[in-house]
């Protein structure tokens, strides 16, 4: 058995509040992230997913210490990095990157693309000559598919697949072994789309990058995760490999989640039973006692109401949050699962 | 792209860098095609070149007195090509000197408030929660003070000193200033390119450095235009009160506090400052909106 690069234990990210007027002082606790665990392999992509507003960039700028931690535990590569000092932290951000969602909002207007790839290498190497910045820029932007000559060009000049790269670049410049991407492509168009995962998956391959893909959509996360994780209102509702996740979801969520990713053909689409999600995802203020998503959920019973389910293991190798799921019919949306390939991705 | 057609483009393009054009590069594209900015900018390159050349260029000397000419009106025969005044200065010099202590005024008291706001500024919005919160409301505190009542008192109590004026008027000025630098710090802080920068182990006073004050310049920038002209009316105002610069030095506002005394006399000891001043004004405010589109913060930022 492979040791994970990245060990997450019972990880919470709290932000408080303040919902009183202008004269009273009213604070409430967010927990954006309550007790997430999870391993990252090496060289192994492991796909986030949930609705919006359900903790997963909260989670992703965690992981790179952007947000202090309210509790638990982050282990890379066996050392501990909840707790310690800023500077240990920045440190240790040259092994784990980020890849942001909005692609021209994450690079800076007043700089050109190779002040922005150089400036990791700046920062993190600081005897590094400008003839050595210069030489190891062009490579990586070569790399992502840019041409070395637009390196003084200004990322206003760039479409938004292009600004991707150069955030890509930007990442990959100091050789790091995990690279958060945090939305990559929810901003960009369908095709565009397309180029920049397959990008990535180019890259983990060539470079032997470990990835953490978080993304609300189902179709791009099944095309690049070794492991999917989905997430609701802060919590993992179920950790699984790829195909268990399409073929033999267990979670009532994870189902409806699939169910709600369309078939590209009209014939079959129409006459698919759809039993969509009722209702919006309560407020995290005030989120459900038990289990979180039991406001809901169709099969939910009292027992969900009083006690929160931990996460647990199957024999499948899924790990399941649900206090019913061996009572749930295995397959209960069989075009879903046995017409997996035209739900796939670009 | 396949890898042949990419390696037809790289051929194509034979590798040569193109010089990207930054963000001020294109406003000072755009601030070309505006004509009222374009105008007043040459109509302050010219006066500032005025004011300097003018008084060497100049027979006569702006403190002493042509005692065959006093209150003479503006005439080529006797040389004084703007007339003088009722003791017999020439008043060509006296607006030309006048017009560098206001110019000087303009630009130093806005330099002052521009240190002083920027840093203010920037330091409460990048700091943000409870430092944010007191330092902003020091400022709020010394905004309602009445400003002309301290400059009064201050002239009153240090005397009439033109470096004090610099300060008062500067110390007051930056109010305006560290309220917009926050504002727009606030903003910028929250950009994902300030995140990207800490996730590239970047450390605050780096961030600051690079991002935060970069993308501050355009909105600064604008302010000041509009700042010099704000503070050269208030000089103006203190010296139309008497309390401002000391003879024989002068400025645009002591002479037209001069020239009204004499406005039925000798109209043109009031016409002249009073016109020089008015057409400064206008430039610096043209151009302070010129630059303003040009550099339009919804724009871009």
């Amino acid at each position: 058995m492979r040791s994970p690069v990245l060990k997450v234990r019972g990880l919470e990210a709290h932000f408080r509040v303040d919902a009183g007027s202008l004269f009273r002082h009213d604070y409430h606790t967010i927990r954006a992230v309550d007790g997430v665990g999870f391993d990252v392999f090496p060289a192994e992509t492991l796909g986030i997913v949930g609705e919006s507003g359900c903790g997963k960039s909260t989670l992703a700028r965690t992981l790179l210490g952007l947000k202090r931690p309210s509790g638990g535990s982050i282990e890379w590569l066996g050392e501990e990095l909840v707790g310690t000092r800023e500077e240990f932290l920045r440190k240790k951000r040259r092994e784990i990157q980020i890849i942001f969602q909005d692609p021209s909002g994450s690079l800076d207007p007043r700089m050109t693309i190779g002040e922005i790839v150089a400036e990791p290498l700046k920062t993190f190497y600081p005897s590094m000559s400008k003839l050595q910045i210069r030489e190891r820029v062009i490579g990586i932007l070569q790399l992502v598919g840019l041409l070395p000559d637009q390196i003084n060009r200004y990322p206003h000049e760039f479409s938004g697949g292009q600004c991707q790269r150069v955030g890509i670049a930007r990442a990959l410049v100091v050789n790091p072994r995990l690279v958060v991407c945090d939305e990559p492509v929810s901003a960009l168009d369908v095709s565009i789309q397309a180029q920049i995962v397959n990008l990535l998956k180019d890259l983990q391959k060539k470079l032997q990058l470990s990835l953490i893909f978080i993304a609300h959509d189902l179709s791009v996360v099944r095309h690049v995760s070794d492991r999917v994780l989905v997430m609701y209102l802060g919590r993992v509702m179920e950790v699984a490999d790829r195909a268990n996740i399409y073929h033999a979801p267990r979670h009532p969520y994870t189902r409806a989640l699939i169910e709600s990713v369309p078939i590209p053909d009209p014939v079959r689409e129409r006459a698919r039973a759809r039993r969509s999600l009722q209702g919006d995802m309560p407020s995290p203020l005030d989120p459900p006692s038990g289990c979180v998503f039991r406001t809901r959920c169709p099969f939910a019973i009292d027992r969900c109401a009083a006690e929160v389910p931990r996460l647990e293991l199957l024999d499948n190798g899924n790990q399941v949050a649900c206090h019913r799921h061996h009572e749930l019919p295995g397959e209960p949306w069989p075009e879903n699962g046995a017409d997996s390939k035209e739900t796939s991705a670009p | 792209m396949n890898e042949s057609t990419r390696d037809a483009f790289d051929q194509a393009l034979d590798t040569r860098e193109i010089r990207g054009r930054s963000l001020y590069i294109d406003a000072w594209h755009r601030l070309l095609k505006n004509k009222a900015a374009v105008a007043g900018l040459v109509v302050l390159v010219v006066m500032v070149l005025l004011v300097i050349v003018g008084p060497m260029l100049s027979q006569w000397d702006h403190e002493i007195p042509d005692w065959d000419h006093s209150s003479t009106p503006p005439s080529l025969e006797t040389g004084h090509l703007f007339g003088t005044d009722a003791i017999g200065r020439d008043l060509f010099v006296r607006t030309m000197i006048g017009g560098q202590i206001s110019l000087l005024v303009g630009l130093l008291a806005t330099l002052v408030s521009l240190i002083i706001g920027v840093s203010y500024g920037a330091v409460a919005g990048y700091l943000g929660g409870r430092v944010d919160n007191v330092m902003m409301r020091i400022v709020d505190a010394v905004y309602a003070m009445p400003f002309m009542f301290l400059v009064i008192l201050l002239m009153v109590v240090f005397g009439r000193n033109i470096f004090l004026i610099f300060l008062a008027i500067g110390a007051i000025n930056w109010l305006d200033m560290a309220r917009i630098v926050r504002g727009q710090t606030l903003s910028l802080k929250n950009k994902d390119f300030v995140e990207a920068a800490r996730a590239c182990g970047a450390t605050e006073a780096q961030i600051i450095r690079r991002h935060i004050v970069p993308n501050l310049l355009g909105v600064v920038i604008v302010y000041v235009t509009l700042t010099i002209p704000q503070v050269i009316l208030v000089e103006s105002f203190l010296s139309f009160l008497g309390l401002g610069v000391q003879e024989p030095l002068t400025s645009w506002g002591a002479l037209v506090n001069e020239g009204t005394q004499e406005l039925e006399t000798a109209p043109w000891s009031l016409m002249f400052p009073a016109g020089f001043l008015a057409v400064t004004l206008f430039a610096f405010n043209f151009l302070g909106d010129g630059l303003r589109d040009a550099l339009d913060p919804k724009d871009r930022l």
